[in-house]
């Protein structure tokens, strides 16, 4: 018979109670972020907050709605995507394919991997002091702000993470498929265009997908660059806010209803972020089984 | 040769070229980012620039009157980062470790994958959305920005990292390594901190440095809940600086504007050594 020794019960339990540990701050979440945006969500009604672009902290007569950051989130976080798709996608082959495992290969992957330790608000000044003159001095914008300029910092940040799991999904297209292709006279272009993207291709969306989800909220170096209005976008040189952005800005000295519309903000940001990440691990999860 | 197969080749040299072309191109901004950083931000880095706290507006606009660089340095930064960061450290290595042997202990069962769902949503949460979280926590009922609320923070973002990496890291050792402990008679605590977690030793080190060095650098959730201030505090209930914040706080005020050079240059050069620390670490002890 086997017999529980009494100190590896106590240690089975405490593994246990540390899990658990990760569901209540999960469940604490939802429940101060729900709670704390009750009040602006119940006065200006569940759907009028999101599909209302008018953010006017004046006093007597608030209106609180979201429309304008969830356009600009959108719009600098797929641009950035755009952005990125080619180099991402370069350095996926370069690192993935072409000098697999050489030294060259090492260095790239080594540039990426310190290019994902930058913090943003580092990004955020280089956008600053380096981008921002360019733009303007190319006649982009006036004051060098604006969804163009936050996209562009933004999509160099995300390359590293697209860029790392597209390299991992394009090593694992096996070597016969590859192998196959060339003994029929293939190009290595061709290969990987014929064999390897579409095997590889929905791990390659997916990873796409979870840079989507970084994008969304990243904070600090839009917050420097976006130019910080709060009018719905209209152009992509023009200045805006993201729902980050405005959170960040915004925070520090909101009370009241505004302080419940930020958080309300938050909570739906977090929704989307989940959803995306989710629906990228799904599509991951597909791929590797 | 016909003309088709000369297309072809051209075409897959071309494709090659690209390729080469714009990888090569990302090295670019990191290059730049630290040659700027490097350039303008060397000559403040001096002993003063650790032992010293934040300089005043006031002291720095008379400083660039005069012409000489900006007394003062970011050791209430310092200090309030590595306090910051200990605090979470304490509590998120310990507990992540474990749930991560919880979740390597159980590959299935539906508690287990909700708690593995549930971290892959904590990992993928925006860092600003967290800074609500724990000014909601925290800040809210104490009644005031403090230290304690930019570390809770900081473990919300450091335990799904170590959880994960923790979790993979034990998936990966041969099962014969537990069976063989096992068999001599050893209880399961015993071979796991005797013989799993030391041969993992390497996976769950560097997690934890990459997850260190990945809250050392967040600004946004440290601007919602420890605020900033101008002395070192060792007082965990008190608003309390952080080198990053430094940087927002120097990037907006125009008379401390030259510090946020030497400032980010210091943590950079902080995270990036984390960071290739982590790569030796993670290279010399694979399994």
């Amino acid at each position: 018979m086997r017999q529980e020794n009494i100190s590896d019960l106590f240690f089975r339990r405490a593994l246990f109670v540390a899990s658990i540990f990760i569901l209540l701050i999960c469940a604490g979440m939802v429940y101060a972020m729900v709670s704390g945006s009750w009040a602006g969500l119940s006065k200006f009604g569940f759907f009028h907050f999101f599909f209302s672009s008018t953010w006017d902290p004046t006093l007597g007569h608030e209106q609180y709605g979201a429309l304008s950051f969830i356009v600009g989130t959108l719009l600098t976080s797929v641009l950035a995507l755009g952005f990125c798709l080619p180099f991402s996608l370069s350095v996926a082959l370069f690192i993935g394919e072409y000098f697999k495992g050489k030294k060259v290969a090492n260095v790239i992957s080594s540039v990426i991997d310190l290019l994902a330790g930058i913090p943003s608000i580092v990004y955020g000044l280089w956008g600053f002091y380096t981008l921002r003159p360019l733009m303007q001095g190319w006649g982009l914008s006036e004051q060098g702000f604006g969804i163009l300029t936050a996209s562009l910092v933004l999509s160099i940040m995300i390359i590293p993470y697209a860029a790392s799991l597209s390299a991992e999904f394009i090593r694992m297209v096996p070597r016969q498929l590859k192998e196959g292709a060339y003994s029929l006279g293939a190009t290595h272009f061709e290969v990987v265009r014929s064999v390897m993207f579409p095997a590889s291709g929905s791990g390659i969306f997916a990873s796409y997908v979870l840079a989507l989800g970084r994008a969304l909220g990243e904070t600090m170096a839009v917050t420097m660059l976006i130019g910080n209005t709060n009018d719905l976008p209209t152009s992509l040189t023009a200045t805006g806010n993201t729902m980050a952005s405005i959170i960040a800005n915004q925070f520090g000295e909101a009370d009241g209803l505004k302080l419940s519309s930020l958080i309300a903000l938050g909570l739906m940001l977090f929704l989307i972020t989940a959803v995306i990440n989710f629906i990228g691990k799904m599509i991951m999860k597909k791929f590797t089984v | 040769m016909n003309d088709t197969i000369k297309i072809r080749i051209v075409k897959d040299k071309i494709f090659f070229g690209i390729i080469c072309f714009l990888s090569s191109l990302t090295v670019i901004p990191l290059i730049a980012i630290l040659w700027q950083l490097l350039r303008k931000g060397y000559r403040q880095i001096n002993w003063h620039f650790f032992t010293q706290s934040a300089p005043s507006t006031l002291d720095a606009m008379m400083a660039q009157a005069s012409g000489s660089l900006i007394p003062g340095g970011v050791a209430n930064g310092i200090t309030g980062t590595f306090l910051m960061v200990g605090m979470a450290a304490v509590v998120a290595i310990p507990v992540g470790i474990f749930s991560g042997i919880y979740l390597a202990d159980k590959q299935k069962g539906i508690y287990a994958s909700v708690i593995r769902f549930l971290t892959d949503v904590l990992q993928g949460t925006p860092s600003i959305v967290i800074g609500i979280i724990a000014y909601a926590w925290v800040v809210k009922p104490l009644g005031a920005y403090s230290a304690l609320a930019g570390a809770t923070a900081m473990v919300i973002m450091m335990l799904p990292l170590i959880v994960r990496s923790t979790e993979e890291t034990l998936k990966m050792l041969p099962e014969s390594l537990k069976e063989a402990a096992l068999a001599l008679g050893a209880p399961y605590w015993s071979v796991m901190f005797r013989v799993l977690l030391p041969s993992a030793f390497g996976g769950l080190f560097t997690g934890i440095l990459l997850a260190v060095s990945r809250v050392m650098g967040e600004t946004a959730p440290l601007m919602m809940t420890a605020l900033g201030c101008t002395a070192v505090n060792w007082n965990v209930l008190k608003p309390t600086s952080a080198v990053p914040l430094l940087i927002w706080q120097f990037y907006n005020d125009p008379n401390l504007i030259d510090m946020i050079w030497s400032s980010s240059l210091f943590l950079m050069i902080l995270i990036l050594g984390l960071n290739l620390i982590a790569k030796q670490v993670a290279q010399k002890w694979r399994i």
